[in-house]
């Protein structure tokens, strides 16, 4: 079992207040990512679950039993480091029996469990070596096996990748979200790359300036963002937001005015607007798509047009300073200063009110 | 080196004494004197002051490295109220100068029944400033999300201590080594103080009793100082790409 439960989760330094009234429930065996921008509270919340910190009000527990109070050592957690945090003075097996030694495991399974991991991990070949010696992911495979042989009741992954280059990330997360798969232990997951929180995520969190704006599925945060910070975090190229004016609303739709003579009919629950209030139209680079010369197209001035191969990311302006992001499913003509074309379908579009949240569908 | 060659002496101012000028005898020699290094070995108790030497060196510079990691660590790991006072404290120690505290420190040391013992010459010793200040200094680069993995991983503060702190400062700890022991060998003013019964005196005290109050030995002086210099003289020989590398760590001097 690896139930993780806060409620109200209060963090202050001094008058500093990190994390507000933070409730979080995370289910057995489920892959929760937090995700924020630096600085958002992400690995303060990390650490207080971890037991390396105390929260200034509220209670966590695991599995139904309070450990606000208790220490990081008997919460039965592990926890990798984003600088890994391997003992440089140990050889790799030291560095994953230290753990076991501490709680007077026998010498035989100690071990047995370093057997299993190096061979799950595939670190075998390299276990009597110093970390100094190891490149960066290996480094990272032995933070990892340091956590597995620990068979803890829920795994803590602090920004894990974001160390490696590129393409070792790449490969790594698929490493870890098949690890996952294997234990099927909880883990709670610390990224800032929306990327990773969306590939590997069964619910994710996205934080800001410690509060949760919003908990959901990868594909629900995706599809339909609370408000506008996580629309335009989740989701790369972003979400373009355009400032609109309500001219008509109903319960079943609303019809917004926007720059460029942009007019859309947006079928959503409007009833909470009025013609003439402010709100912001969002809609995805990737919904965008070229006009065949039929109506309700947007005009718009090529910025920039970056050549993908299979898709064309154009940059673009419309009515002067409001910029426009369009992926385009075709290997573009698009040339710098060039008028242009685009549709934004209705049915794509995602309506903010003036506060920033999101007005929900029928 | 000095000789002593029998002079005439004259009976009678008026008698003419008459030398001859190729029966004169030098009065000094210059020439290798090795029995300055055997005689004090026969007659003087060196092995003792030796041993003596080398126990309150090598405790001293035990305990020293002991309390001084463990002040360091607490410094450079822990938060609490009053730390930074705390180490302005210590450090602020090291303008205040032996001398001066010389008569407390006695009566203190006299209290606690520690006169005329080697624990006496080693205890009031074991707590350096420089030794604390370096050692924070150098603990202060180890980075804390090891000792959090640490905690994660069972191990006590203890542990954390001993297994992860100590090993991975063991550079700072070389150079506080080798400071200590020259340090402790050289001491000079406060074990004479403390130490009255000669089969206790280290080395250096040792050598006093050839400065007497009307007569100073320089021979045997000289010989044994140059004796006492060779221990100090190894360490630095075989250590010093520690103490180079260790100064230039820690910006000391």
């Amino acid at each position: 079992m690896g139930r993780i439960t806060l409620t109200n989760i209060d963090r202050a330094y001094g008058k500093v207040k990190i994390l507000h009234d933070i409730s979080l429930d995370v289910g057995d065996g489920e892959m929760l990512v937090l995700v924020g921008p630096s600085g958002c509270g992400k690995s303060t919340l990390l650490r207080l679950i971890a037991g390396l910190d105390r929260p200034t009000g509220g209670k966590i527990e695991i599995d139904g039993i309070d450990v606000t109070e208790v220490s990081a050592a008997r919460r039965g957690l592990a926890m990798v480091f984003q600088s890994y945090a391997l003992y440089p003075h140990m050889s790799v097996r030291q560095n994953l029996a230290f753990g076991l030694e501490n709680i007077r495991m026998p010498k035989a399974e100690i071990d047995q469990r370093i057997a299993e991991a190096s061979r799950m991990l595939e670190i075998a070949p390299y276990l009597d070596r110093r970390p100094g010696q190891l490149s960066g992911g290996q480094k990272q495979r032995v933070a990892i096996g340091r956590a597995v042989v620990r068979n803890p009741t829920a795994f803590l992954l602090d920004e894990p990748l974001s160390n490696l280059d590129a393409e070792l990330r790449i490969s790594t997360r698929a490493e870890l979200a098949a690890l996952h798969k294997r234990l099927a232990t909880t883990m709670v997951y610390v990224t800032h790359d929306q990327v990773e929180a969306m590939t590997l995520a069964d619910r994710i969190v996205v934080m800001r300036a410690g509060k949760i704006e919003q908990v959901g599925r990868p594909l629900d945060l995706y599809n339909a963002p609370a408000n506008l910070f996580v629309a335009g975090f989740i989701g790369a190229p972003r979400m373009n937001l355009l400032p609109v004016k309500v001219r008509s609303a109903s319960a079943t739709q609303v019809d917004v005015d926007g720059p460029g003579g942009l007019s859309a009919t947006v079928a959503v629950d409007g009833s909470a607007l009025k013609p003439g209030d402010d709100a912001t139209l969002g809609i995805r680079p990737h919904d965008i798509e070229l006009s065949d010369g039929g109506k309700g197209a947007v005009e718009a001035h090529v910025t920039l047009a970056e050549a993908l191969g299979p898709e064309t990311v154009v940059h673009a302006t419309i009515a002067g300073d409001n910029r426009l992001v369009a992926v385009l499913k075709h290997q573009g003509v698009e040339t710098r200063g060039a008028p242009l074309s685009l549709v934004l379908p209705p049915e794509r579009m995602h309506l903010f009110d003036s506060a920033g949240l999101r007005v929900a569908s029928r | 080196m000095v000789g002593h060659p029998q002079r005439p002496v004259a009976k009678a101012p008026k008698d003419i004494v008459k030398v001859n000028i190729a029966d004169r005898q030098p009065v000094r020699e210059i020439g290798f004197a090795t029995e300055n290094y055997t005689e004090p070995f026969v007659h003087f108790d060196f092995m003792r002051y030796l041993r003596n030497s080398v126990f309150v060196t090598a405790m001293a510079t035990l305990i020293t490295l002991l309390t001084n990691s463990m002040a360091a660590f607490a410094l450079s790991k822990y938060k609490f109220r009053g730390r930074d006072f705390t180490m302005l404290l210590i450090v602020g120690t090291l303008m205040v100068p032996l001398s001066v505290i010389l008569v407390p420190l006695y009566s203190v040391v006299s209290a606690v029944g520690l006169l005329d013992s080697l624990w006496g010459v080693i205890l009031p010793t074991v707590a350096t400033p420089t030794g604390v200040f370096l050692l924070r200094q150098y603990m202060l680069t180890i980075p804390d999300e090891l000792l959090d993995a640490a905690r994660m991983d069972n191990a006590s503060e203890w542990q954390i201590y001993w297994r992860i702190v100590l090993p991975l400062a063991a550079p700072a700890l070389a150079v506080l080594a080798i400071f200590s022991v020259v340090w402790r060998w050289n001491d000079f003013l406060w074990p004479l103080v403390v130490l009255s019964r000669k089969e206790l005196y280290t080395l250096q005290v040792g050598l006093n009793t050839y400065a007497g109050e009307l007569n100073v030995q320089w021979h045997y002086i000289l010989a044994m100082t140059v004796v006492t210099m060779i221990p100090v003289v190894l360490v630095f020989v075989f250590l010093q790409r520690y103490i180079t590398s260790g100064i230039a760590g820690t910006g000391l001097k």
